[in-house]
């Protein structure tokens, strides 16, 4: 009866002391990052692979870091102002007389949507991977590009 | 492997650590990912390192501690941006005691797309003979 008493109680919320504790850590570390100007704190989506995204006038570019994937085996499609990159991260089998002493890198699949904050240029979308590291260039459309626009006097 | 093979990859950021020897170069330094396995003749480590170009990576080996420093090669453009920063770039350093006596002549290292392949051969005398014993 009391348990359905507090499920019922309007403001209660079931958030278990982990929960709680982890919210305060990230509410002090958003403080800490705040003053020490930390820019690194900033929430990721927590999806793999993580990425870095930047842009100049002209492209987007996305950056993922997929050390030992080759980018046959990568699956990459943008629809008009989203990237979907997908693929299987494969560890060529070592011989069976091997015995581990770590074994820390992890095989497995992946996809992520990433969206991007301008319509982009479909037909023009390249990517080149160099070093394990993928960059996907993203051209954005004519119509989400800066313009300039002369003042005229009259 | 099928185990590995249907499992979803977890996103991880990239463990920051301290170094014990004060490094000279500012930035951020990160522990890599490796494995380590021995067979009876050598030891392999393959260890991930995103964005390191070979000329950047420095293998030593001392007093049966082989340390590996290898600097990332940032590829963003000067004129670019940042929108979203996921993930940090700086150095990765990692230090490993060796209990076997290695062929120091002889260790190779292949860099390939990212991923850091090195072989340690170990000495002849290390390597475990049999013994036939013959019946009299």
């Amino acid at each position: 009866m009391i348990i359905k008493r507090f499920s019922d109680w309007p403001t209660w919320d079931w958030r278990s002391p982990v929960d709680e504790l982890e919210r305060m850590r990230r509410a002090l570390d958003r403080l800490s990052g705040g003053f020490t100007g930390n820019v690194f704190r900033l929430p990721t989506a927590g999806v793999f692979p993580l990425v870095n995204v930047t842009e100049d006038q002209n492209n987007y570019y996305v950056r993922a870091e997929l050390p030992g994937v080759k980018t046959d085996e990568l699956d990459i499609s943008v629809t008009g102002e989203t990237l979907t990159l997908s693929g299987e991260r494969k560890l060529p089998e070592e011989s069976d007389k091997s015995s581990y002493h770590r074994r820390e890198r992890e095989a497995g699949s992946f996809s992520r949507v990433i969206s991007l904050p301008a319509r982009l240029d479909v037909d023009k979308v390249k990517a080149h991977a160099e070093d394990g590291v993928l960059t996907v260039v993203l051209p954005k459309a004519e119509s989400a590009k800066p313009r300039q626009i002369a003042v005229k006097s009259s | 492997m099928t185990e590995s093979e249907s499992k979803s990859l977890q996103a991880k950021e990239k463990k920051e650590v301290t170094t014990p020897a004060e490094l000279t170069k500012p930035g951020l330094v990160f522990n890599p990912a490796v494995d380590i396995f021995e067979t009876e003749r050598e030891l392999t480590l393959l260890a991930d390192l995103p964005g390191v170009k070979a000329k950047n990576l420095k293998i030593d080996l001392n007093d049966n501690v082989l340390t590996l420093t290898a600097d990332e090669t940032p590829l963003e453009g000067p004129g670019e941006k940042d929108v979203v920063r996921e993930y940090r770039t700086g150095t990765y350093y990692r230090q490993f005691s060796l209990s076997d006596t290695i062929d120091q002549s002889k260790i190779e290292a292949v860099m390939k797309d990212g991923v850091l392949r090195l072989s340690l051969p170990k000495v002849e005398a290390a390597t475990p003979r049999k013994i036939a014993v013959k019946v009299a």
